[in-house]
């Protein structure tokens, strides 16, 4: 990833990159005609992100946004205490009651999925290729309507979500789950039935392990998905804390720009946080060594097309997301 | 499964918007996403960095939420107008907004086809002169462009699948007129249901189908 040369002479230090900057094999070091340039442009990007930050400022103001009695709301804790917390509160109990029950959905389908039987294996696969395919915002409604109009049940908007949720991210991690176990080495399996185990038991104690610490990072990247997903509930009225921001708030302080932009940072923190977690959790898998298997690439994505010691993009992660939601 | 044939006609507009909205945000989003990666591989540090957060904001932040700023904030509030009709007008900040959280998975998709092309191609144009932007723009987004071909036809069907969320802000695409049309045949939900998931397959395995076939037909041989 250096640009050595292969010429005889070794460049002289001084004009060796210093270490803050970034060595890319798409452009050569800078040299001072070229440090030059870039000065300029980065001052023409800074001067021309300026003006936008300007005109954005500019018509906020003109349209009145920029008004204190819009914002110091947020600064106010019984705002925070009454409006915000209990959106914030359901938002994080529906992704905390899908994911409890879509992580063993997951596993029972991804299982089956793998099952020697064409009984069990071809409808798990049909109802994880259906439900993958499917919009989520479609699953909601069909659960909110359906569940009165054919079964004669009220079905609150709480219920309607995490069914949805259930459903379409439980379908996503049965593939995870499916790839992990694929990911684990065959001599595994195989060395286990030599030594004579049960198929039961292969997968319990010899696939499973392996295959849970390969595909860790992946669920948990699934579950930011989840838990950005559980915003959808705003469209069926779900007092979510999406429904905070875009309703409640504006409904009192009429400053639905202001409370809409808090509201996405508190999103932002919290995917942050979880996102963190995942890529812990895949440093950590990467150099286990409880495991035979490789990560499993996220799967709300496509795995990296990689061919190692490409043009470098540092920090590329596994897989690429595709904004499934 | 009347109450489907009664309605076709509502449910194949409500279908026609749905592609337009997808065509109309992927094309954007890929021209946008494609900016965003020149931008994160680029020698300039600062606007690396506003590729960066710009990313790692839209990335973690609810579609939903961004529909319903770009609906109701920008539109509402900020008088932002394209058409005097306003469901027009709606139908053009919802492309706003689902280009704009696109675009951040399309730059991404990008960013690691530039990891597929081999050094040596990046070396060879500097070996003869080649600027950063000569090189990004002739040697390596071509060979890039082609090895995510499959990965952008997955970002397509996610994009196909999300413009249902143009319905927090009233577009009359299809997960919308199916609430409708629930809402005016109770008797009818499961069928109704069944026609729209059936549609939906319809869009999204041809796709699925044609962007494999393209992946494979574009790929570089190395």
């Amino acid at each position: 990833m250096t640009s050595t040369t292969l010429t005889a002479e070794p460049k002289p230090a001084r004009e060796r990159p210093r270490s803050a900057e970034r060595v890319s094999v798409l452009y050569d070091v800078p040299g001072p005609k070229a440090r030059l340039r870039n000065t300029v442009l980065t001052v023409l990007v800074v001067l021309v992100a300026l003006f936008a930050v300007y005109a954005m400022v500019s018509k906020l103001d003109e349209k009145n946004q920029l008004d204190a009695a819009l914002w110091t709301p947020f600064l106010r804790g019984d705002v925070w205490v009454n409006l915000i917390l209990p959106g914030l509160l359901n938002t994080l109990s529906a992704a905390l009651v899908a994911a409890v029950i879509a992580v063993p959905f997951g596993f029972v389908f991804g299982i089956a999925r793998l099952s020697e039987h064409s009984w069990i294996r071809v409808p798990a696969g049909a109802v994880v290729e259906v439900f993958r395919a499917i919009p989520l915002l479609m699953m909601i409604f069909a659960v909110m309507y359906g569940g009165s109009a054919v079964f004669g049940l009220t079905v609150t908007p709480f219920t309607a979500v995490v069914t949805g949720l259930v459903l379409y991210n439980g379908s996503v991690l049965a593939e995870i789950v499916r790839s992990g176990i694929q990911s684990v080495p065959r001599g595994q399996s195989e060395a286990a039935l030599a030594i004579g185990l049960r198929k039961g038991q292969v997968m319990r104690m010899i696939l499973l392990p392996q295959a849970v610490t390969a595909m860790m990072p992946a669920i948990v990247a699934q579950l930011v998905v989840l838990l950005k997903d559980t915003a959808l509930g705003f469209i069926v009225s779900f007092e979510d804390l999406l429904n905070a921001g875009a309703r409640v708030l504006p409904s009192n302080f009429n400053n639905i720009i202001p409370a809409v932009m808090v509201i996405a940072v508190v999103y932002i923190i919290i995917n942050l946080i979880v996102g963190a977690l995942a890529t812990w959790l895949e440093r950590r898998s990467r150099r286990s060594r409880r495991t035979a298997a490789r990560p499993v690439a996220p799967a709300d994505s496509v795995a990296a097309p990689g061919a190692p010691g490409g043009v470098a993009a540092p920090g590329m992660p596994g897989g690429v997301a595709t904004g499934d939601d | 499964m009347q109450a489907l044939i009664d309605e076709h006609r509502v449910i194949l507009e409500a279908f026609w918007l749905t592609i337009r909205l997808t065509l109309a945000s992927g094309f954007m989003a890929l021209v946008l996403g494609t900016i965003l990666a020149a931008m994160r591989v680029s020698p300039l540090p600062v606007l690396r960095a506003i590729g960066t957060a710009y990313v790692n904001i839209v990335r973690n932040t609810p579609l939903t939420l961004v529909i319903v700023f770009c609906g109701l904030g920008l539109g509402l509030v900020l008088d932002v107008s394209f058409s005097t009709s306003l469901s027009t007008n709606y139908l053009w900040l919802s492309i706003i907004g689902l280009s704009a959280y696109t675009a951040a998975f399309v730059c991404e998709a990008i960013r690691a086809g530039i990891n597929t092309v081999p050094v040596g191609q990046a070396e060879a144009a500097r070996a003869i002169g080649l600027t950063f932007m000569q090189n990004l723009r002739l040697i390596v987004l071509p060979q890039a462009l082609r090895s995510v071909v499959a990965p952008l036809g997955n970002i397509l069907i996610a994009l196909t699948k999300n413009t249902t969320i143009a319905a927090a802000i009233g577009v009359g695409e299809a997960s919308l007129t199916m609430k409708t049309l629930f809402e005016a045949h109770g008797d009818a939900v499961v069928p109704i249901f069944f026609g729209f998931a059936v549609a939906f397959l319809v869009l999204t395995l041809p796709t699925g189908l044609l962007f494999t076939w393209l992946s494979k037909r574009l790929a570089v041989i190395r």
